[in-house]
């Protein structure tokens, strides 16, 4: 027994020294996540995972900073013609693509013809619809022409989803395959579900990039890569789940950088459904629910309480909206205004650990409403099945978690005009939604569309189609000698490029 | 023999292809198809031209029953598809994750049987004592843990306590490094082994123990043998054939992928491969994988049917005409 316990000690000690023997310093950062990208297309992308890998390998031609401001990125600078019916880019020269091509106004011609066109089946196409032809006056000049005047295009220019891919891939079809983009960094490998490898792009023109490259692996347990980062094999991860993130906090050895999301947690109710057709009872439901309880039970605090509008640029502070204290008085008596003292049942669906806190959200609603007689049923649903049934508006309430953009334009159209491909999801429209939204795509003032999406903030809690709820944190963890990450509310990654690594 | 062999071959036929049809349409029935699981809400931002070029390019316009025969006569073939998530053929996505899977299930059915074999052995020869309540004790924990905890409480011991982690999802193979990827597969091989080891050491105590009241033991022991090699020579080795039958078993489980485990240790394996298959709906990926599960299994029961002869020469499928 003393010697099979010896062994087993000498294999320990073995195995430690020749694991800390392998970790020569090198200038490579390691890069640990649950996920992996679902492709290397950059325009038929959705998941945020995707975006993680592929945002540091193409560019679009604008950026957002940690504010979520416009900066340049191939285009240096950009007008709005005085209607909002033109807008002006100037690219930026002497950029060349991963393969040695230049790129030039032709590469974002055709980028932009292959995301309108339907057969591509790009994510963002509908955030371009208003663009009626682009005119190219010289290589490194492009005009958007509208077709009526859209405001929000400029930031809605700031995605993976219209990174500027060279021409001649598109001509050849490659880009599905292939990942050509004019980033910081360059594609070397991709196995997928197991670990990417990506080296520097020395003709970048940005600064950077100060590592040698990246490596990303997938690691699909969350508490595994906390584990990695105690014991010193990763040096960088991309964390989701609050529960796992937060055992970081007193850890002396590891950083967890938190920064509130765009993305929030909702209660989406279907107005279209009785009894929640009545403007009363979806007030009542907003009324009789404490948002920071939710918060704190599901999420043990991690975030903050929110409105219709995350971005710090817009957002109006929640105490300003309708009944973002709980009142249970006026929760009563909205019931009773609308015939409904004794309560309903009410169905909510949820998918399992999407987002990971989902189903303690729906339980402490669960039990908040029950203190106005609605008795909530939780359907606990597969990922899939339950975006199914979400895209068929099959349900009477959902708890989601929906992601934000950094323009509210952009971030609601979708859902809350009566013509946007998700407003049957929304089960809510009425004109005055309408008419903010499209005074909101064609303002140009900054301080006149402020206005309009401060009405809009006010008027949607009032309406409560939806119960908004809080905005969580995107985490990443990182070892102390990492040095120059800037951590932003949508969790990009591009600042991995003016990283070093102080061993 | 052969005459023998070829019956179990042809008899495989049916079964794989019930099973090919059964994850065919199980795998269609569950709600959400690849084009939601790609885009998630996103999908339904997508234009009714939009949709359908994803559905060509998923191989998804067709209707199912002819997507079946196609599927199938490439199987024939021998031509699993094509993995629309990997941009691979299916065969070459497997055959890259199975030696992972392998060398797993071989290292803790191995370890199953070092630490399971003995331990029976001794439980059931000195039945009743302190070493038989400690065996079952241990039977109790080793079926009583599942491998999430286990397999957790190992890297939380080692990444804490020993600054350790093998296995963070930078798996080698055996042939590129040996001993780092010894070191990488050890920690997952003993959290499967350990549970299975719990089996092996209850099946070997009972079978020992029923063999020991047989007349031959009696009869070895009354021609003088040492106890020794009664144990060994004819208590053991009649005592192997539910031992066989059950490794057998845990073999073709082990084969089919370990996803818990896979996951826990990042290990790149067929279990998480199915699993991801499964949640990204690439069909022809899980029907592939589903495929080889199936044939894996019924190709380690007919090896476990050849080890009984091995074992017990009364054994004989030769037919007797």
């Amino acid at each position: 027994m003393r010697k099979i316990m010896l062994i087993c000690v000498v294999a320990l000690f073995t195995l430690w020294v020749g694991t800390v023997a392998a970790q020569e310093a090198s200038n490579v950062l390691i890069m640990a996540r649950a996920a992996d990208t679902t492709g290397l297309d950059p325009h038929t992308q959705t998941a945020f995972a995707s975006f993680r890998l592929l945002e540091l390998i193409y560019e679009p031609l604008v950026n957002l900073d940690e504010n979520l401001n416009v900066i340049p990125a191939l285009a240096e600078s950009w007008e709005f013609s005085e209607d909002g019916m033109t807008l002006t880019l100037n690219l930026r020269q002497g950029v060349t693509f991963h393969n040695g091509a230049e790129f030039t106004a032709e590469d974002v011609v055709a980028t932009f013809n292959r995301i309108l066109d339907e057969a591509t089946a790009a994510a963002a196409r509908a955030n371009y619809l208003n663009i009626a032809s682009i005119d190219t006056p010289d290589d490194y000049t492009v005009v958007f022409n509208l077709s009526q005047p859209d405001v929000p295009l400029l930031a809605a220019l700031a995605t993976t989803n219209a990174a500027i891919v060279d021409s001649a891939d598109i001509e050849s079809g490659d880009v599905a395959t292939i990942a050509n983009g004019t980033g910081p960094f360059v594609l070397d490998n991709w196995t997928p579900e197991e670990v990417t490898t990506l080296s520097a792009n020395p003709n970048w023109w940005g600064e950077g990039p100060n590592v040698d490259g990246i490596e990303i692996r997938i690691i699909p347990d969350e508490t595994s890569i906390l584990a990695a980062l105690r014991a010193g094999t990763i040096d960088f991860a991309l964390l989701n789940d609050p529960l796992v993130a937060t055992l970081l906090i007193d850890d002396p050895n590891i950083i967890l950088n938190r920064v509130p999301s765009i993305s929030y947690n909702v209660l989406q109710l279907r107005a279209v459904v009785p009894p929640l057709d009545q403007l009363e009872v979806r007030q009542a439901i907003s009324c009789a629910i404490d948002r920071q309880e939710v918060l704190d039970v599901a999420s043990l605090g991690e975030g903050q309480v929110t409105g219709p509008l995350t971005m710090a640029t817009f957002a109006l502070p929640p105490n300003e909206l309708f009944c973002y204290e709980k009142d249970l008085d006026r929760a009563r008596d909205l019931m009773a205004q609308a015939g409904m003292e004794d309560g309903f049942t009410l169905n909510v669906i949820a998918a399992n650990a999407e987002p990971p806190t989902a189903l303690s959200e729906a339980q402490n609603i669960q039990a908040q409403l029950a203190e106005i007689n609605i008795t909530v049923e939780i359907e606990a649903l597969e990922l899939s099945v339950y975006v199914d049934r979400w895209l068929a508006g099959d349900f009477d309430a959902a708890i989601a978690q929906n992601g934000g953009r950094p323009d509210p334009y952009t971030m609601y159209a979708r859902y809350w005009q009566s013509t946007g491909n998700l407003n049957n999801v929304a089960g809510y429209s009425d004109a005055t939604l309408d008419d903010l939204m499209a005074r909101g795509r064609s303002e140009i003032d900054p301080e006149a569309r402020y206005e309009i999406f401060a009405e809009f903030q006010r008027y949607l809690a009032e309406q409560a189609p939806w119960v908004w709820l809080f905005v969580g944190y995107e985490y990443t963890a990182q070892q102390p000698y990492v040095m120059g990450f800037v951590p932003t509310p949508t969790d990009s990654l591009l600042s991995l490029a003016q990283v070093t690594l102080e061993r | 023999m052969i005459r023998y062999l070829t019956q179990r071959i042809v008899a495989f036929i049916p079964t794989l292809l019930g099973v090919s049809i059964l994850i065919f349409s199980t795998i269609r029935l569950v709600p959400g198809d690849a084009i939601v699981a790609m885009l998630g809400t996103e999908a339904g931002m997508l234009t009714d031209t939009q949709r359908q070029s994803l559905e060509v390019y998923f191989g998804l316009d067709k209707p199912p029953l002819e997507q079946y025969f196609i599927w199938l006569g490439g199987v024939l073939r021998g031509d699993l598809g094509l993995s629309v998530r990997h941009g691979q053929p299916v065969i070459d996505v497997i055959l890259a994750r199975f030696p992972v899977t392998l060398q797993l299930a071989i290292m803790a059915v191995s370890i199953a049987l070092m630490i399971g074999l003995p331990i029976g052995v001794l439980a059931a020869v000195k039945h009743n004592s302190m070493i038989d309540l400690f065996g079952r004790l241990f039977a109790l924990l080793g079926l009583g843990m599942p491998s999430f905890l286990v397999g957790t409480l190992i890297i939380y011991v080692l990444s804490v306590y020993f600054k350790i982690l093998p296995n963070s999802g930078d798996y080698v193979s055996l042939i590129e490094d040996p001993s780092r990827n010894i070191s990488q597969m050890i920690f997952p091989a003993i959290t499967l082994g350990f549970a299975f080891s719990a089996s092996v050491m209850r099946t070997t105590r009972s079978a020992v123990l029923e063999v020991l009241t047989q007349d031959y033991i009696r009869t070895a022991r009354s021609k003088g043998l040492s106890e020794a090699i009664v144990i060994q020579r004819h208590a053991l080795r009649n005592a192997l054939i539910p031992v066989v039958t059950i490794v057998g078993v845990e073999i073709g489980y082990l084969l089919g992928g370990t996803v818990i485990t896979e996951e826990i240790f990042a290990l790149p394996g067929v279990g998480r491969l199915l699993f991801n298959a499964i949640s990204q709906r690439d069909y022809a990926l899980v029907q592939g994988i589903a495929l080889f599960i199936a044939f894996n299994f019924v190709l380690i029961n007919l090896i476990a049917d050849f080890i009984y002869i091995a074992i017990d020469p009364r054994i004989s499928y030769a037919q007797e005409t």
